[in-house]
């Protein structure tokens, strides 16, 4: 029964386009449809031939009835899968954030090591994401905890190429849902390389960064994104995070915490019961990376609308701009207070918590609820940086109170600024993060420890104080003062 | 021939640089340095803790020049680099035996 719908939607489809055409010259609609009628028979016996009946299909044919003549439901699905390409773009440009971020707040004698982790994780990212990540992440039927998929084959095969794809809520083909999540899947493993700077031993990291984006970070998602056990949560209503405060972000902080946790803190860290700080090389790259990762959020937060929906497209660019602003605003406030000094890398991290802090909600709050959500965000990510600190818990960007301690912020804040017509609960939303946390903390945990017992995951003090650089890749990121041959 | 070496601050650079060329001395070289005396370092703050810097940044000019200018070389320096606040840097006087401008294989006080 439903290739009747295939045909209503050719003939509708010509006569939008007819009608349309013809309109300043055609005083008789009737006629133009009768005349188009025979033509639209004939392609939709071809195309029904070719192609088989999608269920979402549905959704654009009601679309089309409704608005007739002015249908724009071809023109949606188009303009929603260009955005779709966009916002994927604008997730890669995230990547070169990370890398300038990192090195800025790291030492230049490490500057080579750092954005040689990020140019491995976002290739083999999305590699590994091509290999199994998207079909384990999205795996239809399955049971809900886990189910290993394999590589993907050809998306724009059965009207992957088509709205049959995704229908109205996920507008876009095949290719373009997997581009844009693939870019995803390296965040997670890059917010770690973050966390670890400075003293970690390359090649072990490459391994347990492969698998982590590759393995542990699709697994997760699915429990979310990929139908599994968290549309139970929230006395069935469904865990909600957005674009990923969870299963992004906090994945991505909580596997830091532990491979932190097992590496120890950077050598004349903490000497003697005191912290010494050690000052990143680079503001303006810091400063450079910060912006392009808010640029990139766009793409991130916008892209996760999974449409060019109109209406809430600009709602969420709109909280998620706010939401930023707000935490860099209040993270400003509280460290000037506090440390009697306006601290630049705290104003940047403010910035990155607010928009941690709104991804999980950016499309059911109002702006005033993201200027909420990104204040308090702010004062979260500062006191949390001291926090760690004072545990003796060396982070040197901050990844791990920015991606991990905000990213349940944003996941609680979900559930209490919601505009009330998502039901959900604060013990739902906790649930579901916490138990994204704790699955990433232990494969991070337990994968990191087997490979620290085996091969070891630190360089040698003397490699350290040398610098990466040089000891792990014998190169320097500024070569300024090498005499040329 | 002397060599004036000065440890100055560096935005006095300039300043130095004019009253030393007013004299007619027609080169330098200076070097970015990092050191303290008496006036100790300062404390920064990164992220929340607060750290002590012993070393900082200073500018150290070499200048050698013929023993007939050299008192009144120093004392341009003196009153070009002077603020009359701690950390204003010291200058230093020394004998040089012999001087070779490569260009030209000139000598000594013709080198200088």
């Amino acid at each position: 029964m439903k290739h009747i719908w295939k045909y209503f939607l050719a003939g509708l489809l010509c006569m939008t386009t007819v009608c349309g055409a013809f309109a300043q010259d055609s005083p008789s609609p009737a006629d133009a449809a009768a005349a188009v009628t025979e033509a639209a028979a004939t392609a939709a016996t071809a195309a029904a031939e070719a192609a088989k009946p999608f269920e979402k299909d549905a959704d654009y044919v009601e679309l089309v009835k409704a608005q007739g003549d002015h249908a724009y439901a071809f023109d949606f699905f188009t303009t929603s899968m260009l955005w779709t390409v966009i916002a994927a773009a604008l997730v890669f440009i995230m990547h070169l954030g990370f890398a300038t971020l990192e090195s800025g707040l790291t030492q230049s004698k490490n500057t080579v090591n750092i954005l040689f982790k990020n140019v491995f994780i976002i290739s083999m990212g999305l590699l590994t994401y091509a290999f199994v990540g998207f079909n384990t992440h999205y795996p239809g039927d399955f049971n809900g905890f886990f189910s290993l998929g394999g590589p993907i084959g050809d998306l724009n095969a059965d009207g992957g190429d088509t709205f049959g794809y995704g229908g109205l809520a996920l507008a876009m083909t095949g290719y373009g849902d997997f581009i844009f999540q693939a870019m995803f899947a390296a965040t997670a493993a890059t917010i770690v390389s973050g966390a670890v700077a400075e003293r970690v031993k390359l090649l072990p990291f490459l391994v347990f960064a492969t698998l982590l984006v590759g393995l542990a970070y699709p697994v997760v998602g699915s429990w979310h994104w990929g139908g599994g056990w968290m549309g139970k949560l929230n006395g069935g209503n469904g865990f909600k995070d957005f674009a990923g405060s969870a299963v992004v972000h906090a994945f991505g902080g909580f596997a830091a915490l532990a491979c932190v946790l097992i590496l120890g803190p950077r050598k004349g860290k903490y000497v003697d019961g005191t912290i010494r700080p050690i000052p990143g090389h680079s503001m303006p790259l810091a400063a450079i990376g910060v912006f392009l990762l808010f640029f990139g959020w766009f793409g991130f937060n916008g892209g996760s609308v999974l449409s060019a929906a109109p209406g809430p497209l600009g709602l969420v660019f709109t909280t998620t701009t706010l939401a930023a602003c707000a935490g860099a605003i209040s993270a400003i406030v509280v460290s000037w207070v506090w440390f009697k000094k306006p601290d630049l890398s705290m104003a940047l991290n403010g910035i990155l918590a607010g928009l941690v802090g709104i991804t999980a909600n950016a499309d059911i709050v109002s702006a005033m609820g993201s200027i909420m959500i990104g204040l308090i965000a702010g004062v979260i990510v500062v006191v949390s940086i001291v926090f760690f600190d004072k545990i003796k818990i060396d982070d040197p960007v901050g990844a791990i109170s920015v991606h991990g301690v905000c990213g349940i912020w944003g996941i609680l804040a979900a559930a209490i600024f919601e505009n009330g017509s998502n039901d959900l609960t604060i013990m739902g939303q906790l649930i579901g993060v916490l138990a994204v946390g704790a699955a990433a903390f232990l494969f991070s945990f337990t994968v990191f420890f087997v490979i620290k017992m085996t091969v070891g995951v630190r360089v040698t003090e003397e490699e350290e104080e040398k610098g990466l650089d040089l000891s792990e890749h014998g190169q320097e990121a500024y070569p300024d003062f090498v005499a040329n041959k | 021939m002397k060599k004036i070496e000065a440890i100055i601050k560096p935005f006095k650079l300039e300043e130095v640089k004019d009253a030393l060329g007013d004299l007619g001395l027609e080169g330098m070289t200076v070097t970015e340095v990092k050191g303290f005396g008496r006036q100790k370092g300062h404390t920064e703050i990164y992220r929340g803790s607060e750290y002590t810097v012993d070393f900082l940044p200073k500018i150290k000019l070499e200048i050698v020049v013929n023993d007939s200018v050299a008192g009144q070389a120093v004392e341009a320096i003196g009153k070009a680099a002077k603020t009359g606040k701690i950390g204003d840097g010291k200058v230093f006087v020394m004998a040089v035996e012999e001087a070779l401008r490569i260009r030209t294989d000139e000598k000594d006080d013709k080198a200088v």
